[in-house]
């Protein structure tokens, strides 16, 4: 049997294939999607982001043990960094995700970013649909350990979560733009330690003195992923949010702003292979750079004969 | 040459020395490979289960406790049932000769004792994941 018709009939070897593939080969990638997506967008996406060390993978597992208890099953997509200078990464994730090891509706894929700005792998996207077309309930989605501008995971996701911990910084940290802004739900994990008690009330002023979307302020919840607690109240505000997003159309709306972005993301990188094709796209590159060091050419107008070029 | 190559490395077994994983995890990875840590006290199930989910191209072992003529050939029958023949399993530790000659009879790659360079590591694992490495129809 050919890979995509053991993929449809349940093979989950078949799926791992699939998403390297998605990865790896930008050739077939189209042709592959082709026939999941139409298939997809039934799973509830849930993305899992903030910085290094606040607990993001702990959280994931006991979350995905959640679900399994609530009958549904789920599939991770949990990314971490790669080196610029060498290509290489560690992905650690599953260090800490071994709770559903065992369980069959559990999929658990890591991925490298390559280098890929935003928080996850360019291919992050393409995975959530494979396992969305695989048929998991829920995919949850762990991104890089992040800072103030690494935001992708809102729009890949229906819910964002935003793990904090005391020693994410101070408020006024908290109220730069980008993290705060796309928290759907925010955890103040590791809630046993010193100071756990008073962040999270810092966070909820800045959350009431921010904007939020009618009928969802978003909670500020407080956990130990370590300890397991605090998760039934996240699980609870995550259908809680779910609920929210079914009513008036609101799911429709994320979904149209995913689209839209998902086709920006694409073109660049149509562009971008165009670019690795196209001949003489090194030997103009070269040239162009060169006028640009000289200052006869402003980056922009370089960009723009090159795209020029590429259109033709 | 292979790009993006995706390697697990894990530690069966009872004993908590991870020294030697780790070194080589660190060393895989600065060769620009994308290696899957698992850690301590993984059964042959739990490997086998990640390498499944992962697909990886090589499952890497360490061994010291003197298990690997049980760990090696149940992970290789579990890769099989699995139906990924492409996969090399490798690994190393305190593996006297002939057993890795034994080993090496049932479709296990080379193990690499104390004191290897992990230059030659990385070198076998670029060679074997080249010639392994299958093309899928869609």
């Amino acid at each position: 049997m050919k890979l995509l018709d053991r993929f449809l009939a349940g093979d989950r070897t078949a799926l791992s294939r699939v998403i390297t593939l998605l990865e790896n080969d930008r050739d077939r990638r189209s042709a592959i999607l082709d026939r999941l997506y139409p298939r997809s967008g039934k799973a509830r996406r849930i993305g899992i982001t903030g910085p290094p060390g606040s607990g993001k993978s702990t959280l994931a597992d006991r979350l995905t043990a959640r679900f399994r208890t609530g009958g549904r099953t789920v599939g991770i997509v949990a990314v971490d960094p790669t080196s610029p200078f060498t290509g290489g990464a560690l992905l650690g994730d599953r260090l800490r995700m071994q709770g559903s090891w065992d369980d069959p509706e559990v999929f658990m894929r890591s991925q490298a970013d390559r280098s890929h700005s935003g928080g996850l792998s360019e291919a992050t996207p393409y995975a959530i649909t494979a396992l969305d077309a695989y048929g998991k309930d829920v995919i949850i989605v762990e991104t890089v350990g992040v800072g103030q501008s690494t935001l992708d995971v809102s729009e890949v996701s229906d819910t964002t979560v935003v793990l904090l911990t005391p020693e994410s910084g101070d408020s006024v940290q908290a109220m730069k733009a980008g993290l705060m802004e796309i928290a759907d739900v925010l955890v103040v994990n590791k809630s046993d330690r010193e100071g756990a008690a008073l962040f999270a009330s810092e966070l909820k002023v800045i959350v009431d003195m921010g904007r939020w979307e009618e009928g969802w302020k978003p909670p500020v919840l407080s956990a130990s992923a370590r300890d397991d607690t605090g998760i039934d109240d996240l699980y609870e505000r995550l259908d809680a949010h779910a609920d929210y997003l079914s009513g008036e159309g609101r799911l429709q709306a994320r979904r149209l702003r995913q689209g839209r972005s998902a086709i920006e993301k694409a073109l660049g990188e149509l562009w971008q292979g165009r670019l690795t094709v196209l001949q003489d796209a090194g030997d103009a590159m070269d040239r162009l750079s060169e006028r640009v060091a000289q200052r006869e050419l402003s980056p922009l107008a370089a960009a723009r004969e090159m795209m020029d070029k590429m259109a033709d | 040459m292979a790009e993006n190559i995706r390697v697990l490395v894990a530690k069966p077994g009872l004993d908590g020395h991870d020294r030697g994983a780790k070194v080589v995890a660190a060393a895989l990875r600065d060769a620009g490979m994308e290696v899957i840590y698992t850690g301590l006290r993984q059964t042959p199930e739990m490997i086998v289960e990640a390498a499944v989910q992962e697909d990886v191209d090589v499952v890497a072992l360490s061994i010291l406790s003197g298990a690997h003529m049980t760990i090696f050939p149940r992970v290789m029958d579990l890769l099989r049932e699995r139906g990924v023949q492409h996969m090399l399993l490798t690994g190393g530790g305190i593996i006297p000769k002939t057993d890795a000659e034994e080993l090496a009879e049932i479709g296990v790659g080379k193990l690499f004792g104390p004191g290897t360079s992990t230059r030659d590591i990385i070198g076998y694992i670029k060679e074997e994941v080249d010639r392994r490495r299958v093309a899928d129809e869609i």
